[in-house]
């Protein structure tokens, strides 16, 4: 650019044609995320006007034949979908990761890591299957008045297996970034192995291991067909069947995914609009945590690497 | 005790998956024959055919996405590693981390806000109807972002040197790229087209909202279709014609399988190679 050259050869052009090519195509994955934006907005915008953005988030009722959009039950549907997913997907995805990083033999991490790839690679709809053929019919055995196998306690399950390899897999990094000295430092001052892992290791890696817990959130957050088959798509507030206060993840539920999916074929006008609105709830609920999820990660990195 | 915790947990996730795979391949080979693979679904509440149509969908819908996505996500990295360090001016430099923002968002929208978007977009909006354009469109903003971060490694993984010999010998940054270090990268690149092929097989929910589900063998871009983790869907929900859902379901799994399979092999191949 500085040199004032008059043949402006065919390769310099090829190259300047290219660069700005390459850069515009750098450029597409913004533009997308400022169509998706701009495009649900657009298409909500009638919902939060008309309906209005307090009364869709507290409204109870969702019965879109009689103008009504509340997605409270919807946001508590996905919210306690997510907790059970959590509760009963993290300390196996922990396990993992600490047992393929610290004890496994290699060739017993031969198999456990191709086995969490296939979980990974698992299509959502066999999950979803799965779910409805082997764990609704399981579930629908626990006595309680009302059971009926789909609710919270089956999506739970089958989402626990979803995150599982993601939760597992940057668990994993972040614990194998913990610098070697840390490790050496703790054996030698004779702490057991149990000890180094227990009081040093894991420790080290707590921010690392929050952000993977938040990445599985966010995966959790954002599933749909496997949620559509096993979770009931009532669109109650969930709540106990009887005494028992935990019976409340047996009640059927919708979450907010299932929502949009399950009725953006036929929906027309201002329910149309209310699903889109669903929409950017979703998306700014997953864009919260996938920010913390990445900043955690980043400073975890920064600590580890000094 | 507490070891013997860690194993089992170990353990578990392996059993589980043997349990989630061996339970669909038992239930489901079954019923797998060559008529199967011959026929396609006839419609109807029995669930009745095969999933001949479901294939050649998604077939379609494999070939059309990564046909939109691979240009632009392999040419996003090529910018992103090979000439977004070297740019002078502040506005491009601005640029690039919004182009970095965008693929770490994108990589974290979920599938069915994809669905939606391609619904308003290009279902509607853009007049496609349900049909494979559309779905592949959408389709694309959710592999665009794994063919970026698959092939950037592949790229970083390119010694220096090879560049520093190309650039010394008089090639211009675009022919070092083109001619030395794309062709030293393509297995890694590869690695992330497969990995977004086997996106595309299992994706259901951005479908379902913009494919529009007929069981028919499309004829054009402009046909509407079911891919067969769509048509796993539709067997279960609508049909419930389980036994054939369990089929599908097999026959997705062993793609999946086969898929996972061949990634690994190229990746002991690069890993071998580099040592």
């Amino acid at each position: 650019m500085t040199s004032g050259s008059r043949h402006y050869g065919a390769r310099t052009g090829m190259e300047n044609t290219m660069k700005t090519v390459l850069l515009i195509s750098a450029l597409a994955s913004v533009l997308i995320v400022l169509l998706i934006f701009v495009f649900t907005m657009k298409e909500a915008m009638p919902a939060f006007r008309e309906i209005g953005i307090r009364e869709m988030l507290s409204g109870r009722v969702w019965r879109p034949g009689n103008d009504q959009f509340g997605i409270l039950a919807m946001i508590a549907g996905s919210g306690l979908v997510t907790l059970g997913a959590v509760a009963l997907g993290v300390p196996l995805a922990l396990g993992t990761a600490i047992f393929l990083s610290e004890i496994a033999p290699r060739w017993i991490s031969g198999i456990v890591r191709p086995s969490l790839e296939l979980l990974a690679g698992i299509p959502s709809v066999v999950y979803g299957l799965f779910g409805m053929v082997v764990l609704v019919p399981l579930v629908r055995a626990i006595p309680a008045p009302g059971n009926v196998g789909f609710g919270l306690l089956s999506a739970s399950i089958v989402l626990a297996v979803m995150v599982l390899p993601t939760i597992a897999n940057v668990s994993e990094f972040a614990i194998r970034s913990v610098p070697k000295g840390f490790r050496e430092g703790s054996m030698a001052l004779g702490a057991t192995k149990w000890e180094t892992i227990a009081r040093v290791i894991v420790p080290a890696a707590r921010p690392g291991i929050i952000s993977a817990v938040v990445l599985g959130l966010g995966r959790a957050l954002g599933e749909t067909i496997a949620m559509i088959m096993v979770i009931g798509n009532s669109v109650v507030i969930p709540a106990a069947l009887n005494g028992n206060p935990l019976t409340i993840f047996l009640s059927r539920a919708r979450t907010l995914t299932g929502n949009i999916a399950v009725e953006i074929s036929y929906a027309t006008g201002v329910h149309e609009s209310a699903l889109f609105a669903t929409g950017v709830v979703l998306f700014i609920l997953i864009m919260l945590v996938n920010t913390s999820a990445r900043y955690l990660l980043q400073s975890s990195i920064s600590r580890g690497g000094k | 005790m507490a070891f013997s915790l860690l194993w089992l947990t170990g353990a578990l996730s392996v059993l589980i998956m043997l349990f989630v795979v061996g339970y669909i391949m038992i239930q489901g080979l079954p019923g797998i024959n060559v008529e199967f693979f011959t026929t396609s679904p006839r419609g109807g509440l029995s669930g009745d055919g095969g999933i001949f149509s479901t294939i050649v969908t998604t077939f379609y819908m494999v070939v059309v996405t990564l046909a939109v996505a691979t240009p632009l996500g392999v040419g996003a990295a090529i910018y992103l590693t090979e000439y977004s360090e070297n740019a002078e001016s502040i506005i491009v430099r601005k640029l690039v981390s919004a182009a970095r923002f965008g693929v770490e968002t994108l990589a974290g929208v979920p599938s069915i806000i994809f669905g939606l978007f391609g619904y308003a977009l290009f279902v509607s909006a853009l007049n496609l109807g349900f049909s494979i354009a559309s779905a592949s469109l959408a389709g694309a903003c959710l592999i665009i972002p794994v063919i970026i971060r698959t092939t950037e490694e592949a790229l970083k993984s390119v010694p220096v040197s090879y560049r520093e010999g190309s650039l010394s010998l008089g090639a211009t940054r675009w022919e070092t790229v083109w001619k030395v270090v794309l062709p030293s990268a393509f297995p890694g690149i590869s690695t992330g087209i497969l990995l977004s092929a086997g996106r595309i097989v299992s994706e259901t929910a951005i479908f379902f909202v913009t494919l529009g589900g007929s069981y028919r063998v499309p004829h054009s871009l402009l046909s509407g279709g079911r891919t067969m983790a769509l048509h796993v869907y539709y067997l279960a929900m609508e049909t419930r014609a389980f036994d054939k859902a369990m089929s599908t379901a097999a026959v997705l799994v062993a793609l999946i399988v086969l898929m996972n399979l061949s990634i690994n092999i190229i990746t002991s191949r690069i890993s071998a190679r580099s040592r």
